[in-house]
């Protein structure tokens, strides 16, 4: 199916939580409300025709000049060989959605790394807590305001350019 | 105190927590895995990642498009041409940069080399992981021919930095097309000394055959891709699949897992698929030699390129399964975000699942099927 | 009885001796398999037929106990910087380190990163540096060589020369 014909029929069936259709991209994208994402996608998952069987990406962009974040889902079909792209607008200064651990059992890892790089809290996960970084970081890297700290754990982050120290 | 110890006997036995890594004998990079085992049976090992979190996707804001090709070298090591690709794929796509055919064919050349250098670290280190010590070196004295090749085709040995945007660094000449012809008929009977001294032997099969089984449900649920896919049965190839350079005008096959011993999508299978991987890029690469047309092997780019406002995601067929780059530009000579979405990152999060109630010797039989490796995971 | 290190005089003997204990030590340096990134393959392919590490009596383990030397390859992150430090701690003395690959030297290209340690020397002490990204196994190599080097000019049975400067001075 095409990502127009999937917008058109979740449109009808979903009205007022599906929004914002970009076709003329590249990546054509719907815009979905925050609290109907776990409906839609469990619908996208089950129903015949439509088939995602796959999660492919979950990921997160930040738009701090229109002061949101935008959670991105890429859901793929091997058997109907057809892709679409969700967008969840997030505001902010408290980042809140659900969780899709129960729809594919792979957003759990997708969902810590997000929520560990941006800071948006998933709510119902069953282990939300830091995976790439140590437990003890401070802040949320990925974000375009993100300024590194000065040292951790006793080790300083800057190394003197060393054409500084040949000229001491 | 405990149940147990009138089952067994009157032996008591008692839970502990031990930490396998970061530092250890295998291959696979820096993994910590907390495991909660009662003697010999693994209750839960829980994965512990991040010990080579490099912020590749961060340093993507900070350095140009052309500048950023290194970086995808280093997220993932052993598939450096894949990740140059796939990022270079995304870039072409945003501005509309058209390949040349050479450089096309130079582009899967390139690769399918790599391919086979991936695969035979990967078989290497997982029978060195399961015991056997001498196919490993056997796979490091072929690896060091394909080293000597990639260095002739672009000077590097490691991490590459051949794949452009636009085409590829430096044209393969005439007589490194001649070594690699060399190369490959000398390669065909490798596959078999390989299978000689571990797919047929009897210790290999018995650890392996009906270990850790992924069924297609949890193979789909926990998106799992490449080998680990289809060794579960599902014949899924981007090559195939979402087919992009010059693949549609290649004939090749896609192997799955057969269950010729044990069950269907145990570690048997995800090893036997690699295997026969190894001999279709062999396949490809004659055909693809045979083939290659004359001409530029890049197309002109700008020096500042800067591809207009949007986004796309490009997927290549990686050694670990399929490499996705989410690329988004926002008009200038930066990109606004790169996202890589790697194979062994969804392989990990099954670790949790396929580990209760396995031996800890089947926990590192699983981790080497699997075939995952760090930078993949931590990026 | 005091010790006998570092207490007997310069003779031919004890110089002999000395150059016996130091030849052995460096002919058999066993090393940390410790393999962080990218240039633990490039280690890999150094222990490996073509270039081979084991004929300088070079061989692999696994365990910090067993080994002298820590081949520091690949890029240090802060979360490994703890556990690096504890793994040297139970290196026993006398023990060297080998920094390999411009990440551990100084933090190479990923200097932009927010979670790289800028250089395995800030928390490790470091003997040799090897430069490269990879380095090639020739270049690992020789860094293992000047190693040896260093190793086959320690003093063990002979007092250590007087140090001359200021530091002389303070102590009179």
């Amino acid at each position: 199916m095409d990502s127009k014909e999937i917008y058109a029929s979740l449109e009808k069936l979903f009205p007022a939580k599906v929004s914002d259709f970009k076709g003329d991209v590249m990546e054509p994208y719907l815009t979905v409300d925050s609290a109907a994402i776990v409906e839609i996608c469990r619908f996208l998952r089950n129903s015949p025709g439509y088939r995602f069987e796959v999660l492919s990406d979950l990921t997160a962009l930040d738009w701090p000049k229109e002061e949101k974040i935008q959670i991105v889902y890429h859901l793929f079909s091997y058997s109907q060989n057809h892709q679409i792209v969700l967008k969840v607008d997030l505001p902010r200064d408290n980042p809140k959605i659900a969780t899709l651990e129960e729809v594919w059992k792979v957003a759990n890892w997708f969902e810590r790394e997000v929520y560990d790089l941006f800071g948006v809290i998933f709510e119902g996960h069953s282990d939300l807590r830091r995976i790439m970084l140590p437990e003890d970081w401070v802040g949320h890297p990925l974000r375009k305001d993100y300024v590194e700290q000065e040292e951790y754990d006793g080790i300083s982050t800057q190394r003197a350019p060393l054409v500084e120290k040949l000229l001491r | 105190m405990n149940e147990t110890a009138q089952e067994q006997g009157g032996f008591y036995t008692e839970d502990m927590t031990i930490s396998v890594g970061p530092q250890h004998p295998s291959t696979h990079g820096v993994l910590r895995f907390v495991v909660k085992t009662d003697g010999e049976v693994i209750s839960e090992a829980i994965p512990d990642v991040g010990y080579l979190h490099r912020s590749i996707e961060k340093i993507g804001e900070k350095v140009t498009y052309h500048g950023y090709v290194p970086y995808t070298d280093r997220a993932d090591y052993l598939a450096a041409m894949f990740a140059n690709q796939a990022f270079c794929m995304a870039a072409e796509r945003l501005a509309g940069t058209e390949v040349t055919r050479r450089g096309e064919f130079c582009r899967v050349i390139a690769c399918e080399l790599n391919r086979i250098a991936s695969h035979l670290i990967s078989v290497g280190t997982f029978g060195q992981d399961i015991g056997a010590m001498t196919p490993f070196v056997h796979a490091l004295r072929e690896r060091e021919t394909i080293n000597n090749l990639m260095e002739e085709i672009c000077g590097a040995r490691l991490t590459y930095n051949y794949i452009r945007i636009g085409g590829v660094g430096y044209d393969i000449l005439p007589e490194t097309c001649t070594k690699i012809t060399d190369f490959v008929d000398h390669f065909e009977p490798i596959v078999s000394e390989f299978n000689r001294l571990l797919s047929g032997n009897k210790i290999f099969i018995e650890r392996l055959a009906g270990v850790a089984v992924v069924s297609k449900e949890d193979a789909l649920s926990y998106n799992l891709v490449g080998p680990n896919l289809r060794g579960s049965g599902i014949k899924w190839d981007i090559r195939r699949d979402i087919p992009y350079s010059v693949y549609p005008e290649l004939d090749f096959d896609v192997p799955i897992g057969t269950a010729h011993v044990g069950a269907l999508g145990d570690s048997f299978d995800r090893y036997w698929v690699r295997i026969r991987e190894m001999q279709e890029s062999v396949n490809i690469l004659r055909q693809c030699l045979k083939m290659m047309p004359k001409g530029p092997a890049i197309s002109k780019v700008p020096r500042k390129f800067r591809p207009p406002v949007g986004e796309c995601y490009a997927r290549v067929e990686a050694p670990r399964g399929d490499m996705g780059f989410y690329v988004v530009s926002d008009g200038s000579e930066y990109p606004y975000r790169v996202r890589i979405r790697t194979g062994s990152y969804t392989a990990m999060s099954i670790i949790d699942k396929l580990s209760k109630g396995i031996m800890l010797a089947d926990l590192i039989a699983l981790i080497g099927s699997l075939d995952v490796d760090a930078p993949e995971i931590d990026r | 009885m005091k010790p006998l290190i570092n207490s007997l005089p310069e003779t031919v003997f004890t110089t002999k001796v000395d150059d016996l204990l130091n030849w052995g030590r460096a002919s058999s340096q066993w090393y940390m398999l410790f393999g962080l990134a990218c240039c633990a393959i490039e280690l890999m392919q150094t222990g490996g037929p073509r270039a081979d590490l084991d004929r300088f009596g070079a061989v692999p383990r696994a365990t910090p106990r067993q080994s002298d030397l820590m081949i520091v390859a690949g890029t240090l992150t802060y979360k490994m910087a703890k556990r690096t430090k504890l793994l040297y701690d139970q290196m026993p003395d006398p023990k060297y380190v080998i920094s390999m690959g411009s990440c551990s030297n100084c933090g190479g290209l990923f200097q932009l990163a927010y979670s790289v340690c800028k250089g395995v020397d800030k928390i490790v002490p470091v003997d040799v540096y090897v430069p490269g990204c990879p380095p090639r196994p020739e270049a690992l190599t020789e860094g293992l060589l000047r190693i040896q080097d260093k190793m086959m000019n320690e003093r063990w049975l002979v007092r250590a020369p007087r140090p001359s400067g200021e530091a002389a001075e303070a102590r009179g």
